[in-house]
């Protein structure tokens, strides 16, 4: 499956069907991460039931701490 | 209008009003690290009328890489961040008002240092303590501009109480464990990408040219040259317990503090995160085994030795530093590792 993840194009393994597998694909914690799919924020409490498609444009934006 | 001012003056969106302006505010700036430095020393070039410099910790050579404002005369003395800063800024600003405290930042001070300022730059290296920041900035109705980076990966967000989310309505949550300039590394160029997003954000704020600020919530990685910029407006929750209908401040009540405690005779201090958690162990392990030290496990508790310290992390979260005494320098210590 071809996806747009931060503006790149990424060839998905057919393993990693929703938004939370795509996070632990990505070693992200859904406690820190906000994810925009097709341009529309995926709350954390969603992301187990949000399926990933062919063509889905991805932003995955990371919380960190360091300063 | 002063000659060193000009360029910024012939930038239309300051101008000479603009320029008035940013000489009557004031920003704190919490941390002296690498964000805080690069963010005073272009705000004192600015010509802001006063800053404020927060820091408890001391220059170390490692600094050097990143930290604009030092130099290997401060870490050879083990200057504390805050006096030398104010020390450099006054030699590139003298018009510039610096206050600066060496300082663990509590509730108690973010409640203090909040008073008479118009803005608040997050340069800090955890998120306790950007919860506590963001608590107050909400309380008194102060902007707030967060700003991360680690590795090549940086991003920034500005708070505006009563327009924007605030961070807990981003994330509800305070993130533990997360990677730390310490454990992964970080490069300057990205310090300086994240410098760049939340000074320009807190010209606009000072000069008062509200339409112009980003809105979005912006990150990027200069070694994998990604940039993604997302709208988050609709995350603002009315329901939010820092800046919904009904604020309750939870992250300025005892309850929700990391707590900390000097071990009497022990030469250690306890620091224990508000709520139980069940700490991963084996990432754990794993970041600490990449770091310079002896590193310890058995199925309880990893420990690790560095130097003169050691750290004992338990699985319900509490950390015990041994070797050290004061609470501000061990937190220090365990946000380098902990994030």
């Amino acid at each position: 499956m071809i996806v747009h993840i931060n503006g790149d194009q990424r060839e998905l393994s057919s393993q990693l069907q929703t938004v939370f597998d795509l996070v632990n694909d990505y070693n992200l914690s859904e406690k820190n991460v906000i994810v925009e799919l097709n341009g529309r924020i995926i709350e954390a409490s969603k992301h187990r039931d949000t399926p990933i498609q062919e063509g889905d444009r991805v932003e995955l934006v990371q919380f960190v701490g360091g300063g | 209008m002063q000659e060193r001012y000009s360029r910024q003056v012939l930038f239309d969106s300051i101008g000479e009003k603009g320029q008035e302006k940013l000489g009557q505010k004031h920003v704190c700036i919490i941390g002296a690290g690498a964000l805080g430095t690069g963010n005073a020393e272009i705000l004192a070039r600015a010509g802001v009328g006063r800053l404020t410099i927060v820091d408890r910790d001391y220059v170390e050579e490692s600094n050097l890489q990143r930290q604009q404002l030092y130099t290997e005369k401060d870490a050879k003395a083990r200057m504390p961040k805050a006096i030398a800063a104010k020390d450099r800024l006054n030699q590139v600003n003298s018009s510039v008002t610096i206050h600066a405290e060496i300082q663990d930042v509590t509730v108690e001070e973010m409640e203090r240092l909040a008073q008479g300022v118009d803005l608040i730059i997050d340069a800090t290296d955890n998120f306790d303590i950007r919860f506590i920041i963001n608590d107050v900035a909400q309380k008194f109705n102060i902007p707030w501009i967060y700003g991360g980076c680690v590795s090549s990966y940086g991003l920034s967000f500005t708070v505006i109480p009563g327009e924007t989310p605030c961070l807990n309505c981003l994330l509800q949550t305070v993130p533990l464990g997360g990677a730390t300039c310490d454990t992964i590394g970080v490069i300057a160029p990205v310090v300086q990408m994240v410098v760049s997003y939340q000074t320009a954000e807190a010209l606009k704020i000072l000069v008062e040219d509200w339409s112009s600020l980003r809105k979005k919530l912006v990150s990027f990685d200069l070694w994998d040259n990604e940039h993604v910029s997302i709208g988050v407006e609709r995350m603002k929750n009315s329901d939010c317990p820092s800046c919904g209908d009904h604020p309750t401040y939870p992250y300025l009540s005892y309850e929700q503090q990391t707590k900390t405690a000097v071990l009497c005779g022990r030469d250690a201090v306890q620091i224990r995160p508000p709520k139980k958690m069940a700490r991963d162990l084996d990432a754990l392990e794993r970041i600490l085994e990449s770091q310079n030290g002896e590193v310890n496990r058995n199925p309880f508790l990893v420990s690790f030795a560095n130097g003169d310290h050691r750290m004992v992390f338990f699985k319900d979260g509490r950390v015990l530093i041994h070797g050290v005494n004061d609470i501000s320098e061990a937190k220090s210590l365990y946000h380098k590792i902990v994030g």
